[in-house]
């Protein structure tokens, strides 16, 4: 039955895919979700093991007491996580279930992504020319973390945030706590990331790139149009900076700007994060921190260019 | 979601991974470096899905031995996002789409940007000079080799060569054929295509047929107009249809 089934859609499907258009899309689509498999499978894994694993006393030992002087601290820790912003939004997902005050676990999560040594060196190998492209992305996205997580504890509230109902991890033996918040993390997240896999592909393939070409001329709206590109075209961000490069009619203050909000703000990261953190929570944060990072980044610009 | 439909779809998922990686197939959406990651990756997947199976089993058995057990509460959580998790499964599957060729060629721009403000402030003056070819005859070299050494090192490098290129034919702006390849820098979502003009004996075969050409380098260059980057040339001696690559990228 399934196969029959499975027969009629493949022939289905293949005569669809006679247009070429289609079938970029599918490419890029499956090519977005083969890419971040591993990651999210990371990041998982991490976030179950910090889940059952590491003490709750241990976050309290770790971190500063005081909320305000704990942001910068687990910012910069972010430096530590080797991966891509898929892995990271679970992470900070379990961190706040493991009691870590909500603004410093949401600066791990903006800072990660984009201060890893694996992203900040293939922006240098993509930018040969302007090394000081690696400083200005480092710097503007830790500022952009930090200014997040305080804003947070000034202006944020608990309720916003709604994670998902888990089954009670803390009766179950530990292996089995540990596999049922992978699977229970994984389907969640993942499920998720195809939404976002599947608008980054449309983007890609129906956005006309000489549309952009016109706009690079203007200084302030190619700022505004890469940070745009950047939500839009969700990609990961250690292939970011490769892109970034790629689009040199444009000035590099607007390309600091792509490479400082992609990781941060993309539609497979906002769909993930509404899946994990809740949508009440997803429609202030994904603004806030958009246009925090584009100001962040402009202002970077103008400082060094 | 209960957790047995979960744990088929982490099955079927991590399986799609898994079959991927076992062929090339895995060669048209990421680089190679990935591949130890990407087996990792669905054998775990394979694991969670088989450990949720087995817990799944030895619940059932428990509550009907002893109905009174609450155990049913337990089964049914996550949401239905999940299911979304077989549509790259089936995709990869049953259909496998093939690699960016002529249509991502078409609509994207020339990676071979000689940005004026680039030029301007200095930046690109110190570009490394591109060491001599090596002895080969003809002397095969990728299409962004060839193209960088045309654009930024005019040509310098290239003269009196007989150069060898692979890459797929598609469509020129002015409706001649290109000779082009994608660049992958970490998946198809970032492919940005080479795009070399052809001169001499072009090709005149279908869009994304893979051809090996031979020819030299002639000083002539084109403007893309998706990106206003620039299209070295080559002209062609002699070309060949091939099987695509086992790497479709660059």
């Amino acid at each position: 039955m399934l196969l029959i089934l499975v027969g009629v859609l493949n022939r289905q499907i293949g005569g669809l895919l006679v247009d070429p258009r289609l079938q970029t899309w599918l490419t890029v689509f499956v090519s977005v979700m083969v890419q971040a498999v591993p990651f999210l499978v990371f990041g998982v894994v991490l976030s179950a093991v910090i889940a059952v694993f590491v003490p709750r006393s241990f976050w309290a030992r770790a971190l500063p007491r005081h909320p305000a002087l704990a942001v910068p601290v687990a910012g910069v820790a972010g430096v530590v996580l080797p991966g891509c912003e898929c892995g990271s939004v679970p992470i900070a997902g379990s961190l706040i279930r493991r009691g870590v005050t909500p603004a410093a676990a949401l600066a791990f999560l903006l800072a990660a992504p984009a201060i890893n040594p694996i992203v900040l060196t293939a922006t240098a190998v993509a930018f040969p020319g302007n090394p000081e492209m690696v400083a200005a992305r480092g710097g503007a996205s830790l500022l952009v973390a930090l200014f997040i997580g305080w804003l947070w504890l000034r202006l944020g509230r608990a309720e916003w945030i709604r994670l998902p109902h888990r089954a009670h991890l803390d009766g179950l033996p530990r292996m089995e706590a540990f596999w049922a918040a992978c699977r229970h993390d994984i389907i969640h997240a993942g499920g998720f990331l195809v939404v976002g896999a599947m608008a980054a592909a449309t983007i890609n393939v129906a956005v006309p790139q000489q549309f952009l070409h016109e706009l690079a001329a203007r200084p302030v709206l190619s700022v505004l149009a890469l940070a745009g590109l950047a939500v839009l075209l969700s990609i990961c961000s250690e292939a970011d900076a490769f892109v970034a490069a790629s689009l040199s009619q444009f000035s590099l203050t607007a390309r600091l700007a792509f490479l400082v909000v992609g990781p941060m703000v993309d539609l497979k990261l906002v769909s993930m994060q509404a899946g994990v953190f809740g949508r009440r929570f997803a429609v202030r944060f994904a603004p806030a921190t958009f246009v925090l990072a584009v100001l962040v980044a402009a202002a970077v610009g103008m400082v060094i260019w | 979601m209960n957790r047995g439909a979960q744990a088929v779809v982490m099955v079927f998922f991590g399986g799609a991974i898994l079959r991927a990686t076992m062929d090339d197939v895995y060669l048209r959406y990421v680089k190679q470096g990935l591949r130890p990651f990407l087996i990792a990756a669905g054998v775990l997947l394979v694991a969670a899905a088989v450990m949720a199976l087995l817990h799944e089993f030895r619940d059932q058995r428990r509550t009907s031995a002893q109905p009174d057990d609450d155990g049913h509460g337990h089964h049914h959580s996550g949401s239905a996002a999940g299911w979304l998790l077989l549509l790259p499964t089936l995709a990869l599957l049953f259909v496998a789409p093939p690699a960016l060729g002529a249509d991502t060629a078409a609509r994207a721009g020339s990676a071979l940007t000689n940005s004026r403000q680039e030029a301007d402030d200095g930046s690109r003056g110190d570009y490394s000079p591109f060491p001599p070819l090596p002895p080969d005859d003809p002397v095969k070299l990728t299409l962004l080799d060839y193209g960088s050494r045309a654009v930024y090192g005019e040509g310098k490098t290239l003269r009196d060569r007989q150069i060898q290129l692979t890459g797929f034919i598609a469509p020129g702006p002015d409706g001649q054929p290109l000779l082009a390849r994608i660049i992958l820098s970490c998946c198809a979502a970032d492919g940005i295509p080479v795009k070399i003009g052809l001169r001499g004996d072009v090709p005149r075969v279908s869009t994304d047929t893979w051809v090996q050409a031979t020819g030299q380098w002639i000083p002539e260059t084109a403007i893309d107009p998706v990106n206003g980057s620039d299209i070295p040339y080559i002209r062609l001696d002699t070309w060949q249809k091939i099987a695509p690559p086992k790497d479709p990228y660059e």
